[in-house]
């Protein structure tokens, strides 16, 4: 790619900056999620053709791509949650989390979910107080002892740095915080249940920059104890706050690299076209 | 436009305007007289059914006519004095008078003129008592299947041929007459499972009469409640039916109340449906006067529109029966309004509990 002829084609510097903690991450990481050759159907339409990828632990990992190319398909693959579609399938091959594969008869969707937590699009937080939407997912659990929900209620508010915001507003709905709050809300929700996966499908697309800033600060400190799969439209989104990036484009995975890598230097010429802008 | 004469977006008389018009005050005038037509009905059972319940003395309610079983009226005269007596107080009556003249030495009294009339005095209070229990039983039994199938339907099923034909036998339900309820019921509940003319038969048919309403709107209500709620639910890891009791049905139960008030009025008002499977003419006793617990619901009731029907039709009509029919349908409304009232204020309340 350090063809001279192709740099004028790139119009103007890329005005995003390129992270290099993810450089200096010392001990190899561990493959957390396998997949391989995987095809995902909905119906009669696939929609994910040949999918072979290995998701590390403990870093973030950006899904991009155009509209429609399959990467919140196969987020919500690793959570089991389009088994809620009718007539969705996995035609060939397997995802595997911890070495067992997810969609194996004897592996249980709903134990499943609670150790990969999702965060949706549109926040969605229960119209409940703030205290019952965290500790939704512990009293489901059966856990109801008083002095434990308060224990994981602010230990989740401070993970999601929102204590400081509603700590004497605990009992108030949760509907009555602003659009960000309402996302940091189901962030905390969701790392209150202590998963091992995050999985946030475009968590900042409803949101303005100054709360996308604090979802991405947000990201920066949970990446220490939770791996992180973020499906992002926008490509400085995926460069701000990921370690590795997947371009996915019309249901195929193009390519898959350290995010440097992808955004300076990437291999493939449909990556390159679309992170310079050319389409998307 | 400065000036108004060379105002181009002036009015400008033409047909369409005039249809335009016309037909609003068509539109108009249908509905103006749809509520004429209500005021006309109901305005005319209450201050007909008024003179009945409302009286002028203290305490202002006739509780006579609240309270007691329906009596023969006795009009008869009596030195020169026209009354009119129940059963009970002109037994009472002649016996007093009887026993003064023969005090007295005279002959026994004469009551000149005398007339009966069936159902005409004493109350309705049996009525009150069945048309109340009906309506509880049957829309609790009517709630309770009707919400689990609407919640088996909208989130539990998979399209297909079996859910097809069970949408299509709510709808068969719902255009079947009463009337023909009215004998299956019979059939069913009173002969083959050997219930007799009970309550328990009365509560099944009426449910069954009022269930695709309940399962139609229930099923609206549950899908009234946005998707956000069950996927993060479940992407917590909770079963279906935790997400289902906890993040969709309490927020669906003000539009499942709001079914359960059209229901009601429907059970209250239905005789066909109980003439042949709860209701009876005249009962002397309670329902839980007859026996034990178990008897309870195997007993017959008396039901205002059933009485309504009686003294309208299966006895001579006169002032008397008027005004018993006009007090029972009044009593009636009330009753309907009370329940609906105060599912209206349950509903009410779910409302600002589980706001969203």
């Amino acid at each position: 790619m350090e063809n001279p002829a192709s740099a004028p084609s790139v119009a103007a510097p890329r005005p995003f900056e390129i992270p290099t903690s993810s450089v200096l991450k010392a001990p190899t990481p561990r493959t957390l999620i396998d997949v391989t050759h995987l095809d995902f159907n909905y119906g009669p339409k696939q929609a994910l053709f040949d999918i072979n990828l290995k998701l590390d632990e403990k870093r973030v990992t950006a899904f991009i791509g155009p509209s429609g190319c399959g990467k919140s398909t196969l987020l919500r693959c690793f959570n089991r949650m389009n088994d809620l579609i009718d007539g969705t399938r996995i035609a060939r091959g397997s995802i595997q989390i911890n070495g067992i594969d997810i969609y194996r008869p004897d592996v249980d969707p709903i134990e499943l979910r609670k150790r990969v937590g999702m965060v949706f699009q549109k926040s969605n937080p229960f119209p409940k107080s703030i205290y019952e939407n965290i500790t939704y997912g512990l009293r489901i659990q059966g856990i109801n002892t008083k002095s434990r929900l308060d224990e994981v209620v602010e230990k989740s508010l401070r993970g999601a740095a929102l204590w400081d915001e509603v700590k004497d507003r605990l009992h108030e709905s949760g509907l009555g915080l602003s659009g960000g709050q309402q996302q940091r809300l189901c962030i905390a929700r969701a790392i209150a249940v202590e998963p091992q996966i995050i999985l946030m499908d475009e968590p900042c697309s409803a949101l303005d920059p100054i709360a996308t800033a604090k979802v991405e600060e947000l990201i920066h400190a949970l990446k220490r104890e939770y791996t992180i799969i973020i499906v992002t439209h926008s490509m400085q989104q995926a460069a701000r706050v990921s370690d590795k990036t997947a371009f996915f484009y019309i249901g195929k995975l193009i390519e898959y690299a350290d995010t440097r890598t992808i955004f300076m230097n990437p291999s493939n010429p449909q990556t390159e076209a679309y992170v310079s802008g050319r389409f998307g | 436009m400065a000036n108004t004469a060379t105002n181009p977006f002036a009015v400008k008389p033409s047909l369409a305007r005039t249809w335009e018009k016309a037909n609003f005050w068509i539109f108009r005038l249908a509905a103006y007289f749809i509520l004429a037509c209500g005021l006309a009905i109901i305005g005319n059972i209450a201050i007909k059914g008024s003179r009945t319940v409302f009286q002028s003395t203290a305490p202002f309610i006739n509780t006579t006519f609240l309270t007691q079983a329906p009596e023969t009226l006795y009009v008869f005269e009596y030195n020169g004095v026209k009354r009119h007596l129940g059963n009970g107080e002109f037994r009472v009556f002649q016996e007093q008078e009887i026993a003064k003249a023969k005090a007295a030495g005279q002959p026994p009294p004469q009551f000149k003129n005398l007339e009966t009339f069936v159902y005409s005095a004493g109350g309705i209070f049996p009525c009150i008592v069945g048309t109340l229990l009906l309506v509880v039983g049957s829309m609790t039994i009517a709630l309770t299947l009707g919400v689990s199938s609407a919640i088996y339907l909208s989130e539990y099923a998979k399209p297909g041929r079996i859910v097809r034909l069970i949408r299509l036998a709510i709808l068969n339900l719902a255009g079947v007459p009463s009337i023909v309820f009215g004998l299956f019921g019979y059939g069913m509940f009173v002969v083959f499972f050997g219930w007799n003319v009970s309550i328990l038969a009365g509560w099944f048919t009426l449910a069954f009469m009022v269930l695709p309403v309940v399962i139609t709107a229930s099923e609206e209500a549950l899908r009234a409640v946005p998707k956000g709620f069950r996927e993060g639910s479940l992407a917590l890891g909770a079963t279906k039916w935790q997400t289902i009791r906890k993040s969709v049905l309490p927020y669906a139960l003000p539009g499942i109340l709001t079914s359960s008030i059209l229901g009601i009025a429907r059970v209250a008002g239905e005789t066909a449906p109980i003439m042949f499977t709860a209701a009876y003419v005249m009962l002397d006793k309670l329902p839980w006067q007859a026996g034990g617990f178990n008897d309870f619901f195997f007993q017959g009731v008396m039901a205002l529109p059933y009485h309504i029907y009686v003294v309208s039709s299966k006895i001579p009509q006169n002032e008397y029966t008027e005004r018993v029919q006009y007090g029972t349908a009044f009593v009636f409304l009330l009753l309907v309004a009370g329940i609906a009232a105060a599912s209206i204020l349950l509903r009410n309340r779910l409302r600002r509990l589980y706001k969203w």
